[in-house]
């Protein structure tokens, strides 16, 4: 029960990492970086482009990845006790 | 605008989602149902129901109106209520859903045995959702205000007695359906008249000119970390926002009590994953309003930012039947996203001041003879009664920074309740309940502060304005601490509760709680 938890908790606490990471460094890029603040890519300024567009796959993304590694998680530990 | 289209259409969202209440009364009987739809609904139709919930006034029409006035720093809000639903999936969704509980008190008796903080969980999500439903009424006034002139507690009022009519008749299940189809209708009305925008403007080659916005003259306001409106310490107010709106999520009680309606923990992550689709597919549409609002309508900004929504159609089409067609559209849309909200809030409301207020008192009034459906009906009656009331003596307010104040109110009481409830064997009871109240102290401060329109510059109006940066650690710090200096208050039933909550569904144990 006790590894249940650890692997559980270890494989959240990493999704919430990167995804923290990644949302949380884009502030810091545009405050270190001020010329990030208004490059275009593709004739739309960059923060527009990430924050209005391309964070949203990548959350999908991110939470896909989790449920996916947390089923396998709870099958292997299924596996080990026995079902019912 | 044209009023008698618009009110056409507020009239058949409203004239829907009380035809599909009343489908659902025939199916709902006992109290379970009542409450959590007998927990038999689909992931798929259950997410579009949690999306439908959770895209409030906030989202429909204040998201569009903050980027419109702030620019490119208010994106973050619609990231944050998205991301938020990420951190409510890998920290509390399935365990959550294991525990059994069907509000947010039922999870803090199961988890720490104790009615003191059980009540001060009911105090909070009566607090809590009081301070979410405001900006409802005010859109609703706003919206109907807009579309015929009347003065705004028409709209408040008109929308307070459809969600009790609703509420009280069918409970959570004709929710469920209601909220499901309103999650459809808001995403169409946000979508079309975009659409319809970008096809008249293929056929003209008139597509020009938009984007200029973005670029050149107001550039500051294009730019991300700007000081726009004396809003100073873009960087912290940027951090404290994305905390309050990631890890305020999972405590709003109207989301929480959707999460017992999925059958098991399983299917309590895919809904989640589901949700995550359906709001980053609709989140795409504000900052195009605010876009599009910055050329077609720049009075706006000093007047009335949070109409933006429902004033751009007109104003890109003229008062032809396109402009009109989808000013009903929006208008209706954000009728559905006012109902939804506040149905959903109200249903968690009233089944805490049922459950923990109103019951026993009924009992010893009536000497036993009572329904307990008719208290539930009573208490639904005072969980918008009482918000109508504090709107009326509060006055305007902005629509999204007052939801984000309720995010920041929720990240630091229900999140670290939560998340260290779910995955910290060690917190004690009295750790519990003085993280709640360290939390819900500082924040309710701030929120004074805040509606009060107390006079700050510099700092002080930074730190009050997003409180979340600096309450909610100090809440995780608190239940932890005071956690370490009390382990002899670590409820007895810990392991059997941490079984409980996190082994799979196909695992043959033992999940009764201690006696």
């Amino acid at each position: 029960m006790r590894s249940l938890m650890q692997d559980q908790l270890r494989l959240a606490l990493s999704v919430i990492a990167v995804a923290l990471g990644v949302l949380g460094g884009i502030p810091l890029l545009f405050a270190l970086v001020p010329a990030t603040r208004s490059v275009a890519v593709f004739g739309i300024p960059l923060p527009w482009l990430l924050l209005g567009l391309v964070v949203y796959p990548m959350l999908y993304g991110a939470a896909r990845y989790y449920v996916r590694r947390a089923e396998r998680i709870e099958a292997a530990f299924t596996e080990f006790v026995g079902r019912r | 605008m044209s009023p008698a289209l618009s009110l056409t259409a507020i009239a058949l969202v409203i004239a829907a989602t009380v035809g599909i209440g009343l489908f659902g009364l025939r199916i709902s009987r006992t109290t379970s149902d009542f409450y959590v739809a007998s927990r038999a609904v689909s992931p798929r139709w259950n997410a579009s129901a949690v999306s439908g919930e959770y895209l409030s006034a906030a989202s429909f029409l204040g998201v569009a109106g903050l980027i419109l006035v702030y620019g490119a720093d208010m994106l973050w809000f619609s990231v944050g209520y998205t991301a938020g639903y990420l951190m409510l999936l890998v920290l509390i969704a399935a365990p959550l859903r294991r525990s059994g509980a069907y509000t947010l008190p039922d999870f803090a008796e199961i988890r720490f045995e104790s009615i003191a903080i059980r009540k001060i969980c009911s105090v909070l999500v009566f607090g809590i959702g009081t301070l979410y439903l405001l900006p409802q009424l005010q859109g609703a006034g706003l919206t109907l205000r807009i579309v015929t002139g009347a003065p705004t507690w028409v709209g408040a009022l008109l929308v307070a007695v459809i969600v009790v009519t609703n509420v009280a008749a069918g409970g959570m299940r004709s929710i469920t359906f209601v909220q499901a189809f309103q999650y459809w209708l808001k995403l169409t009305a946000l979508a079309t008249p975009i659409f319809v925008i970008c096809i008249a403007w293929g056929s003209v080659g008139h597509s020009g000119g938009v984007l200029d916005a973005l670029r050149g003259a107001g550039s500051e306001w294009a730019e991300p970390l700007s000081t726009l409106a004396g809003r100073e310490h873009p960087l912290y107010a940027t951090y404290s926002l994305i905390l309050a709106l990631c890890f305020g999520t999972m405590g709003l009680p109207h989301v929480l009590v959707r999460f017992y309606t999925n059958p098991d923990g399983r299917a309590a992550r895919r809904t989640t994953v589901v949700v995550l689709a359906l709001l980053g597919m609709f989140y795409l549409f504000p900052p195009m309003y605010a876009v599009l609002g910055r050329t077609f309508a720049p009075d706006l900004v000093e007047t009335a930012s949070d109409s933006v929504v429902l004033e751009l159609p007109g104003r890109v089409f003229g008062d032809g039947a396109a402009g009109d067609l989808l000013g009903a559209l929006t208008a209706a849309g954000a009728f559905a996203a006012f109902l939804s909200t506040s149905s959903g809030l109200t249903v968690a409301i009233a089944g805490v001041i049922d459950q923990d207020l109103l019951r026993a008192r009924l009992r010893r009034w009536t000497g036993g003879d009572y329904v307990a459906v008719n208290s539930f009906r009573i208490a639904a009656v005072l969980a918008i009664l009482v918000p109508y009331l504090v709107w009326t003596v509060a006055g305007p307010i902005s629509l999204a920074d007052t939801v984000g104040l309720a995010f920041a109110v929720a990240a630091s009481t229900f999140c670290p309740l939560l998340v260290l409830g779910i995955w910290w064997r060690r917190m004690s009871t009295v750790g519990a309940a003085a993280g709640l109240v360290v939390g819900g102290c500082t924040t309710i401060v701030a929120v004074l502060v805040n509606v009060a329109d107390v006079e700050l510059s510099g700092w002080a109006d930074a730190v009050f304005a997003q409180p979340a940066a600096w309450t909610m650690p100090l809440a995780f710090g608190t239940v932890i601490a005071v956690s370490l200096l009390t382990p002899a208050r670590i409820p007895r039933g810990v392991a059997r509760s941490m079984v409980r909550l996190h082994a799979p569904e196909s695992v043959d144990v033992d999940r009764t709680l201690l006696p």
